[in-house]
């Protein structure tokens, strides 16, 4: 009952954090606007891909690609936990340390979740057009893939020292993962040599499985994206609980 | 207790050996790096000791570390509280992290903000605290459930003489009101003087000597006696049993003398016409330089507590 609460509280902090903290919120929210918007309409005039409007086709991309920077850099930033050692305070409280994983897990897939949010009503209202039947799987999707990738972020987070590795972060892991996913092209359209490589990112399972829901186009089935984000988010979860385990001050 | 930690080669805690009794007041001195943080953190469950063991109210640190942390409250010496969290939404956090019911927690919290003096500043977010109310706040914080043994480590290190006096003031408060043994660092003299029953010297990993703080300067050899005067007369001075030293310089003669309160009298009596006097007592100082030959550097306290503040303020 107690590790319940304390799941709460860690929930609670990192909700209070992120209604603080509006600037984070616009500039993620913002960034992939600009994509979706400038990108989108630029490149669409002239693009078609297979029937459907360039700004339309990557809708389900530009979703993941907010939800993929806001969970990896939400869970990056427990370094920051350790910086101002808020972190001592709460790992000598008397909480498994799985229950504070699982709490900053809660935290970060709620504010991933209101990006989405946010996204899919901007969406609406940019005349994107997409199945509204589709829009609670969409979000049973965006859910699991924040999950996955909040639990990379915490992972790589608990084992940073100091936040100088920040801009590495960005290059070495945000930018491949965004631009192997199919986010902006069909990914069957990159050398062969590339395959492996978006076959083994997770995020190109949530973009399919959003295009499939939201735009009934998409080239795996919606189960097979599903499975693979619901394996891909319990292997970090295993993996960020015993990373945090094993975490020290 | 009796730990041991080693970092690689280096032997940081060198099989300490302590008991500290219920409702205590108990301080560890020593200067900086003599491993005073460690000892905290592994009696807190926070650093897993390399050998030996060690019974937090009557808990092994080693196998029951939740029962450990359910029953101690600690105040970290760096700011642990979240900054921009208000003083009250700390607290609230604590309390649900410690699993604190609702109501109870609610005035428990308004008691404790009582006591700090920080209640009308409770909804403030706490970047907007002084060095010293946050101190407070964390104070309120670590006593927040009730816990039966609270550790500070290095209350007062990097605040101002006000300040510092203001903790001591709320430390020994708390102390009455709340019925609990402390546990406190402090590479401060008169700080381990003002606060504890008894006091700890750590020097390199190991308790040099552990006694009352009063004992401890009474081992020094009496207080120190400095008279102004032109011609002393010293072999009588000499001849009183209870003078242990005498130095005469250029009409100033500096005497050690056991309990020269009650002696006084009679030193005057003997020594001749005095032009002034000067007395002080043996501070704890005085004791660490006696056991270890060295001075406690008060100055260049670790990390700099307001550096601390600024970076991560920068960095938010």
């Amino acid at each position: 009952m107690s590790e319940l609460t304390g799941l709460l509280a860690i929930w609670y902090r990192e909700f209070k954090v992120f209604t603080r903290e509006k600037s984070r919120v616009v500039s993620s929210v913002l960034n992939p606007l600009l994509f979706l918007i400038i990108f989108g309409a630029g490149l669409g005039s002239s693009v078609n891909i297979e029937g459907i409007s360039y700004q339309r086709f990557i809708y389900p991309g530009i979703i993941s690609m907010a939800l993929l920077f806001t969970s990896i850099y939400y869970g990056v930033y427990i370094v920051w936990d350790k910086m101002i050692d808020f972190l001592k305070e709460v790992l000598v409280a008397p909480l498994s340390r799985t229950t504070i994983f699982l709490g900053k897990v809660l935290g970060g897939v709620t504010d991933a979740m209101i990006q989405g949010t946010l996204l899919i009503g901007i969406g609406f209202f940019l005349n994107i057009n997409f199945n509204l039947w589709g829009l609670p799987l969409a979000f049973l999707i965006m859910t699991i893939t924040a999950a996955g990738f909040v639990g990379v972020g915490l992972l790589v987070g608990s084992l940073m020292e100091r936040p100088e590795g920040f801009q590495l972060i960005g290059s070495f892991l945000l930018f491949p993962l965004f631009l192997l996913s199919g986010a902006l092209f069909p990914i069957d359209d990159l050398p062969a040599w590339l395959a492996p490589f978006t076959y083994a990112d997770p995020l190109t399972y949530c973009v399919d499985g959003l295009r499939i829901v939201l735009l009934d186009a998409g080239q795996f089935s919606l189960v097979f994206d599903l499975t693979v984000l619901t394996l891909f988010a319990i292997g970090t979860t295993i993996l960020g609980t015993l990373s945090f385990r094993r975490m020290k001050l | 207790m009796n730990l041991s930690k080693r970092y690689d080669k280096l032997v940081a805690i060198d099989s300490l050996n302590l008991e500290i009794k219920e409702g205590e007041v108990f301080g560890l001195l020593g200067p900086n790096g003599a491993g005073k943080t460690t000892v905290i953190h592994m009696l807190a469950t926070l650093l897993k000791p390399s050998s030996g063991s060690s019974f937090v109210n009557g808990f092994d640190v080693r196998k029951q570390s939740g029962d450990v942390r359910r029953s101690i409250g600690i105040v970290f010496q760096e700011p642990s509280s979240d900054d921009i969290l208000t003083g009250y939404e700390n607290l609230r956090l604590h309390a649900m992290m410690y699993g604190v019911p609702g109501d109870l927690a609610k005035k428990r919290m308004d008691e404790l903000l009582d006591i700090v003096d920080l209640t009308d500043r409770k909804d403030d977010l706490v970047k907007k605290y002084s060095g010293g109310m946050r101190r407070r706040l964390e104070l309120a914080r670590g006593l927040l459930h009730r816990p039966k043994i609270l550790f500070l480590d290095e209350p007062t290190l990097g605040l101002d003489p006000q300040s510092r006096e203001h903790i001591w003031r709320y430390i020994t408060k708390m102390v009455k009101e709340e019925n609990i043994t402390v546990i406190l660092t402090t590479h401060y003299m008169e700080e381990a003087d003002m606060l504890c029953d008894r006091v700890g010297i750590i020097d390199r990993g190991k308790i040099v000597v552990l006694d009352s703080p009063s004992k401890l300067k009474k081992v020094v050899g009496g207080d120190l006696v400095r008279l102004r005067i032109s011609k002393p007369n010293l072999k009588k001075v000499r001849k009183l049993d209870f003078v242990k030293n005498v130095n005469f310089d250029d009409s100033m003669v500096t005497l050690k003398v056991m309990d020269a309160n009650i002696h006084l009298q009679e030193i005057l009596n003997v020594i001749g016409l005095v032009e002034s006097i000067e007395m002080r007592s043996p501070t704890l100082n005085d004791v660490f330089l006696h056991y270890t030959g060295r001075q406690i550097r008060e100055e260049a306290p670790e990390g700099g507590f307001y550096e601390r503040v600024a970076t991560h303020r920068a960095g938010r």
